[in-house]
């Protein structure tokens, strides 16, 4: 096949395309230029797409003897993922932008190009599996579960997955992969790992929707509705946060508070007890399937953090993509625009939006 | 698969000439600078080389200062001349380079604008690239005292019209301004006279003429006052400082030599293949549009913007099929940029995302052309489906392919 193997700078999408090659596909690797003023250096594990990162990604494109290239998707990047998170925030919503980039830039606007360009798959440094099946290809779990990514992918189609390569899916650890990188003579095996968000290099979320939302200062109330705080800005909240609630007055009993909702056309965060945040049930929006569409109620597990832990639930596809989940075990704080995930045992079988929580 | 090698202007093939001086050198020790024995045979490789490649290109040989190459050339006269030019008269604060200078001339400019208060001012290009006279002639006219330099290259290195250098000359010596140009796609290529062009300093680079990269000069008048940048041990006149290379300057003038050994039929000889190229990828490709002067030209220098196309698509699509090229402006590693040579022409920024560079030289043949010609039909079919495909309006994957 012919593998355009997103290449990032990192260790894990070295290794990707490295077993890529040695599987004997003839792979291609590409940076994705994201960012339109790139910084110089890369400052331990935060960020992502400076230079020094796309020269990392070069570097290792040039020991695997493949060309390598530089794309600007800076573009599609900012208006899909930048735009969309800070949009998400300012409704009140907690969005992942690692999903988004996977659904819109890494698995279309990248694979659109590389499918136009003469390739057949998207190789990158997932782990997570794409396992033969009776109707075609399907997405599952790593086979390490400490590093699955899985839920970051959930967002893919059929269509995403069958273009979709992750070499990684089988590997046992990620310290067997530096390892390996090691062993292949790849400069980036001992490179941090990436946290944060990738366009916050400095990891502070709060101040980064500051300069672009504004000041919007509110309330933080109790559920009688009683003024509790103010805050600068419902953005700075997602539901279960306890810490940097800025309340004047501690509970009456003396226990801590929790964001329970976001309001943020009345700019008012509501908080109140943990066991307020409790969640049996779920409805969500924009459903997309790997799997074929489940008809009628099924029982599934469903995860709705990236590493959160998977719970049985019953899941029903209804009307216009939408998702109704009644959870058999409950769940707590999950916030609207967070993705849930849908599994039937590894095997990943669509995801959707939080819209509601019961 | 056999490749077709067209970036020149990038970097050229070493010349077998080139590498035969250099061998010959490399082993033997002496630094030039030193009095014994071993050191007075390295100096005499190095003087012989620049008695030679000065006298090549109408200079004395007292003119020429050797450099680790075009960039560091640039950034010497650049720099160079406004510290000194500064240091004389501080009213001195305008520099006058035009639109379509090599970074390694607009930046230095910028740099002094940034942190020493320069006055940059950015000469026009016409639609070919050509710099404005007019416009040169306009500022020269208001208070030339306080213009510290001209900057105006010799040959454009991107779409590869030559500049009226002698006339920007002129001008800039009626009002007492010294003028630097940057020559360096020029020299082995074009005749180049450095007493007859009139100008006051001249870059040129080794590895664009077949010699080795890492090695150039930088040709200035007689008497040009010029602060260096490099300090040191006072080689060349104290005008650039560093243990001087036999071996870099022995390869320099052997490129050089062979490069003007029957110049006027080489120019020939690659600017009919040039032609034929430009020909065949207009008759195989709608779209496809020619930019730089069509009489002016470097004769190995073909390049053109092809519409709705990437020119990123392109060279990796050309690459592919063995034809090596380049978009003409160079990007280390950030996200690529419409070239602000064509951007400066008037070119729109969505014709200038489509450009393509083929720069022919003395190894290009007639199979290399066909080579070329072969392979950019379906590449430009296939980067058109790429464009169409990842616009934001209207994004839709083809069905998925088997694998």
């Amino acid at each position: 096949m012919r593998v355009l193997a997103a290449m990032s700078g990192g260790v894990d999408s070295a290794v990707a395309a490295a077993r890529a090659v040695e599987a004997g596909h003839d792979v291609v690797g590409v940076h994705m230029a994201l960012n339109r003023s790139p910084g110089t250096l890369r400052t331990g594990s935060r960020g992502c797409c400076t230079i020094e990162d796309a020269l990392d990604a070069r570097r290792a494109a040039d020991l695997l003897g493949i060309p390598f290239y530089v794309w600007d998707l800076s573009e599609d990047f900012v208006a899909d993922v930048v735009e969309d998170f800070v949009a998400e925030y300012a409704a009140g919503r907690t969005p992942n932008p690692c999903v988004r980039c996977n659904e819109r830039i890494k698995f279309a606007a990248l694979l659109d190009k590389g499918i136009a360009l003469g390739f057949d798959a998207v190789c990158t440094g997932h782990y997570a599996r794409v396992l033969p099946g009776p109707r075609g290809p399907e997405l599952h779990r790593a086979a390490d579960d400490a590093k699955d990514q899985s839920y970051v992918l959930a967002v893919l189609d059929t269509d995403q997955v069958a273009h979709a390569m992750f070499p990684l899916g089988d590997a046992p650890s990620k310290e067997r992969v530096r390892a390996e990188a090691a062993a292949r003579g790849l400069p980036v095996a001992a490179k941090p790992d990436s946290h944060d968000i990738c366009f916050i290099p400095d990891g502070d979320t709060r101040g980064f929707l500051a300069d672009r939302l504004g000041e919007e200062p509110g309330q933080v109330v109790d559920a009688d509705g009683a003024v509790l705080g103010t805050h600068t800005g419902t953005y700075g909240f997602t539901v279960g946060q306890r810490r940097g609630l800025g309340l004047t007055r501690p509970a009456p009993d003396g226990r801590p508070r929790y964001v329970l909702s976001i309001e943020p056309v009345r700019r008012t965060v509501v908080v109140g007890p943990a066991e307020a945040l409790r969640v049996d049930g779920l409805s969500a929006t924009d459903a997309v399937w790997s799997a074929p569409r489940p008809a009628g109620p099924v029982e599934v597990h469903v995860q709705v953090r990236a590493h959160g832990e998977p719970v049985p639930a019953v899941v029903e596809a209804t009307a216009g993509d939408g998702l109704e989940v009644v959870l058999r075990s409950p769940l707590t704080g999950v916030a609207p625009g967070q993705t849930v995930a849908v599994y039937d045992g590894t095997r990943v079988l669509g995801s959707a939006t939080v819209s509601a929580t019961r | 698969m056999r490749t077709a090698y067209l970036d020149h202007a990038s970097t050229a093939p070493t010349r077998p000439e080139a590498v035969a001086a250099w061998t010959e050198r490399a082993g033997l020790v002496g630094n030039p600078s030193s009095l014994h024995s071993a050191g007075r045979r390295a100096r005499s490789a190095v003087e012989e080389a620049r008695e030679e490649v000065a006298a090549a290109l109408g200079a004395r040989a007292g003119e020429l200062v050797w450099t680790s190459g075009g960039t560091e050339a640039d950034n010497l006269a650049v720099k160079g001349l406004w510290w000194a030019r500064r240091a004389q008269d501080p009213r001195r604060r305008r520099v006058l380079v035009s639109a379509a200078e090599h970074h390694a001339v607009l930046d230095p400019a910028e740099h002094l604008r940034e942190h020493e208060g320069a006055d940059v001012r950015l000469l026009p290009v016409d639609a070919a690239g050509r710099t404005d006279l007019d416009a040169l002639a306009a500022e020269l006219a208001q208070a030339p005292e306080e213009v510290a330099l001209v900057s105006v290259m010799w040959a454009n290195n991107e779409v590869g019209t030559v500049q009226p250098v002698a006339e920007v000359a002129a001008l800039a010596r009626a009002a007492g301004v010294p003028v630097h140009t940057d020559a360096v796609q020029a020299v082995g290529h074009l005749p180049v006279d450095f007493a007859a062009a009139g100008v006051d300093a001249l870059s040129l680079s080794a590895h664009k003429f077949g010699g080795p990269v890492g090695a150039g000069a930088l040709l200035l008048r007689r008497g040009t006052p010029l602060v260096p940048l490099l300090h040191g041990g006072g080689q060349e006149l104290g005008a650039r400082s560093g243990t001087l290379s036999a071996p870099a300057a022995a390869a320099t003038a052997a490129a050089l030599r062979a490069a003007l050994s029957g110049q006027d039929a080489e120019r020939e000889r690659v600017a009919g293949l040039r032609d034929r190229l430009l020909a065949g990828l207009a008759e195989r490709v709608d779209g496809v549009r020619v930019r730089g002067s069509l009489t002016d030209r470097l004769p190995g220098n073909a390049h053109v913007t092809i519409d709705g196309c990437e020119g990123d698509s392109l060279l990796y699509l050309l690459d592919a099929a063995g034809v090596e090229c380049s978009t003409g402006s160079a990007c280390q590693a950030g996200v690529p940029q419409p070239s602000h040579v064509l951007l400066a022409m008037g070119v729109p920024a969505e014709q200038a995302r489509g450009a393509l560079r083929f720069s022919l030289g003395w190894s290009s043949t007639q199979e290399d052309v066909d080579a070329a010609l072969a392979a950019v039909g379906p590449a430009v079919e296939r980067a058109r489906r790429a464009a169409a495909g990842s616009s934001r309006a209207g994004r839709r994957r083809p069905a998925a392919v088997a694998s």
